[in-house]
């Protein structure tokens, strides 16, 4: 049982300590033979962080880990896999961090709740600046004016 | 010697600043005190000093002093010089002395020609400056002192992050800094008017050539730095909403809003209060872009320094400056007057609508940039990027761009929408036709790339409207400039839609000789030759291009490594043509000795910097128009004072007798 934990943890750890010295994996600089599965697997790549990188989608970056992870992504998107299903197993693995699109969490909700805000206090600030004002015409206009 | 000179003579600036400040602060309760008439002097020689202190700065990276510790870090003697000149600024300590210094200069320039104010709001104006000045002196020679000398001079220098070793990136931070720098200009302005309570259209006249200024270079330094992500990235993106990127478009957002509104109150005296506020948070963005940028509270490519003090120091100078500024302006807002009124189909309507707009997408900025900051404050790690930042942009960018279309268009103050509805038909058809079209050329594509190449065409020829049934000979300089920065901001919206929905891509593993196509060119690997440059040597390819039966251009995208530092960087090629570019890289080559290659044909995409460039180029018309209206004013002012002069020297001479000159 012990052999096999290890074993598995191995087989885990691998991936990460031999992505320097093996070839990238055929699909990080391949595309898929398939345009639209490739067109679907781009928009995917777009949307996904390179971890090791900064501030890079996977889809602009010529580090390993990128290339590892386009590889991932192409295989699983040819596999018929929706591309939701690809960024959620990736988010299962790395977190968060990894997608660019943030969820609706109990930490990320300000992210949405602030843009409506600020699409009402922007109503607000337009119907009061200019909207009430119109109401009054013309002739209250020109009384304001001339004082 | 350069550097023990340089140092000097930035605590003597740094000590001016003091004077500046103290002098404009006594002319506010006397404006006759001895120390009062030194604030000008005082700026003139404090630009002078920090000029010289820069050009020191320069010199000992032109030698390659390696005692300085600056140098050593950050230079190498096998580098061409101008990569030594511009590795004076690509760096912390260096990037922070060029701020300083283009403020110095600023601050110099106001003291020397502006005259146009009352004195003691220039005097309160110099002192903010000063205030402002003091603290990025202090910023550096406490906590970063560029010309610190090393106990033993190095034998070679570490040299420049060879990404940053590109004409390109060489001009991008000082084009970003005049434009960060302008801003504290306005806000200077924006202190003095509100400490003197002279919020008024004269002021806004006085301020409105400064944020036009800083508004041209951010947006030159923005599109450069695009440009220069473009092509030397290597992967044909232009824009990542990176933090250091969204760093300089918040100022640039906040300085186009103040630009719109300080237009208002020169031309109306309408929307004081809004645009001093403007004003504040345009320099807000500056600070805060700079502390994002300077405090390595993020790490990317531009982010240099990872020292949390020095990002503390930063956070510090971002309270006081910010916070003092909006207690001031809480303070004294009772005090200024909204000013005249307005209807909302008038102008003014449209440009406070466009103002709310486009605080609105700086506030989206603000928070998609911060927020991320905010959670791993509390080891929650979330990233924001495009899928997030474009569609909730999106939400406030296009009414923002539909206003532009119309506004320009309507009478100041009131006006009848009845007028406008020729035109207004014209811009929505032309949105519909081309969005039906473009469904029909392609039938999946996004809905945000559609909206944009509808709209950019809609705007295109909408941002025009404004010449009509006009004498074009006769139309104002600053009307042209407004007319190009509306159109570019037309061009450049479809040449991102056109890159978004039309790029071709292609990834192939091609031996010498063998070849591929895109986007209706052959493309043939004619060979890899390895080559060798002043610091790095390359694979480079020699790529042909070839369009049915047109003559083939080669292109030579290479793959570079560079010693010192080691890093590998691809060096893409670029081929132009007017409806597109062709954007080639060469990476590894495989086992079987074929060679990696990347191709994209991008259709339009030059047009987004071209778009750029027009923006900026429309920028120049405008302060060329309104300071040359300016003068031509303030001259007829005075050739009216004479003749008033003259007349009431006549008056007296005639004296009584002949009242009849009072008819006259």
């Amino acid at each position: 049982m012990r052999a096999l934990a290890l074993f598995l943890a191995a087989m885990l750890a691998m991936p990460l300590a031999a992505q320097d010295t093996l070839p990238p994996a055929p699909y990080a600089y391949q595309q898929l033979e398939d345009p639209a599965q490739e067109a679907k697997a781009m928009e995917l790549m777009h949307t996904l962080r390179c971890l090791k990188c900064q501030s890079q989608s996977i889809a602009d970056s010529d580090a390993p880990m990128a290339g590892d992870m386009r590889h991932q992504v192409r295989t699983r998107i040819a596999a018929g896999e929706d591309p939701e299903a690809v960024r959620q197993w990736l988010v299962d693995r790395y977190g968060d961090y990894v997608s660019y699109e943030p969820r609706m969490t109990a930490s990320t909700w300000p992210l949405f709740a602030i843009p409506l805000l600020l699409l009402l206090v922007a109503g607000a600030i337009l119907w009061k600046r200019i909207g009430r004002r119109s109401e009054g015409g013309a002739g209250e206009l020109f009384e304001e004016a001339d004082v | 010697m350069s550097a023990e000179l340089g140092l000097a003579a930035l605590w003597m600036a740094a000590a001016l600043a003091v004077l500046q400040l103290v002098g404009g602060a006594i002319a506010q309760r006397d404006p006759d005190a001895p120390l009062a008439a030194l604030g000008r002097p005082a700026a003139m020689l404090q630009g002078f000093l920090a000029l010289f202190s820069f050009g020191m700065l320069l010199w000992v990276f032109a030698i390659t002093d390696l005692s300085v510790k600056l140098v050593a870090a950050n230079s190498h003697s096998m580098k061409p010089m101008i990569f030594k000149l511009s590795g004076a600024w690509g760096n912390h300590e260096g990037s922070m002395l060029l701020w300083v210094t283009v403020m110095a200069l600023a601050g110099a320039l106001i003291a020397c020609i502006e005259k146009r104010l009352p004195e003691k709001t220039m005097q309160a104006t110099l002192a903010a400056q000063g205030f402002v000045a003091l603290g990025f002196y202090a910023f550096l020679l406490l906590s970063s002192n560029p010309f610190e000398r090393l106990p033993v001079p190095v034998p070679e220098g570490n040299g420049l992050n060879p990404l940053l070793q590109d004409i390109g990136l060489a001009f991008h931070p000082p084009t970003l800094y005049m434009g960060y720098v302008g801003l504290s200009v306005a806000f200077s302005f924006a202190v003095g008017a509100l400490v003197t309570r002279q919020v008024t259209h004269e002021f806004a006249r006085v301020m409105r050539p400064w944020v036009l200024g800083a508004w041209v270079f951010l947006t030159m330094g923005i599109t450069a730095g695009s440009y220069w992500a473009y092509y030397e990235l290597g992967w044909g993106g232009w824009w990542f909403w990176d933090p250091v990127e969204n760093a300089s478009l918040m100022p640039w957002l906040a300085a186009t809003a103040l630009l719109h509104s300080a237009s208002v109150l020169a031309a109306r005296d309408a929307l004081r209060a809004w645009t001093i506020m403007l004003g504040v948070v345009a320099f807000s963005m500056s600070m805060l872009g700079t502390f994002l940028v300077r405090s390595g509270i993020l790490t990317s490519v531009h982010a240099f320094a990872v020292d949390p003090e020095r990002g503390s120091f930063i956070l510090a100078l971002l309270t006081i400056y910010i916070g003092g500024a909006l207690l001031l302006f809480a303070l004294r807002v009772s005090t200024v007057s909204e000013g005249q009124r307005f209807a909302a189909t008038s102008r003014e309507g449209a440009l406070v609508f466009n103002n709310v707009m486009l605080s609105a997408i700086l506030g989206i900025v603000l928070l998609g940039t911060l927020y991320p900051l905010l959670t791993e404050a509390f080891d929650v790690r979330v990233s924001v990027g495009p899928p997030y930042f474009n569609p909730v942009g999106a939400i406030f960018t296009i009414p923002t761009l539909l206003a532009m279309a119309v506004g320009p268009l309507l009478r100041w103050r009131e006006d009848n929408i009845e007028r406008l509805r020729a035109p207004v038909a014209i811009f929505i058809v032309l949105i519909v036709t081309t969005a039906l079209f473009t469904v029909l050329a392609k039938s999946d594509i996004g809905i945000l790339p559609l909206l944009g190449l509808a709209v950019a065409v809609g705007l295109g020829v909408a941002s025009f409207m404004p010449l009509r049934g006009r004498d074009i000979l006769r139309v104002p300089l600053a009307t042209w400039g407004m007319v190009l920065a509306h159109f570019g901001v037309a061009v450049s919206l479809l040449g991102m839609a056109s890159e978004s929905a039309f790029t071709k891509e292609k990834l192939v593993a091609v031996a010498p000789g063998g070849t591929t196509e895109l986007g209706g060119f052959r493309i043939t690997l004619e060979g890899v030759e390895p080559v060798a440059g002043p610091n790095w040597t390359a694979m480079e390819a020699r790529i042909s291009a070839q369009r049915g039966a047109g003559r083939p251009h080669v292109l030579t995208p290479q793959s570079r490594s560079f010693w010192a530092p080691a890093q590998e960087t691809t060096e893409s090629a670029l081929l132009t043509r007017w409806e597109g570019q062709l954007y080639a890289v060469v990476g590894n080559q495989a086992d079987d000795g074929r060679w990696q290659l990347r191709l994209w044909w991008k259709p339009l995409v030059t047009l987004i910097w071209l778009g750029g460039l027009l923006i900026c180029l429309g920028g120049v018309l405008a302060i060329i128009g309104r300071l040359v209206a300016d003068l031509r004013r303030r001259h007829a002012d005075r050739r009216e004072a004479e003749e008033r002069e003259e007349m009431a020297a006549l008056r007296a001479n005639a004296s009584s007798p002949t009242a009849n000159w009072e008819a006259v």
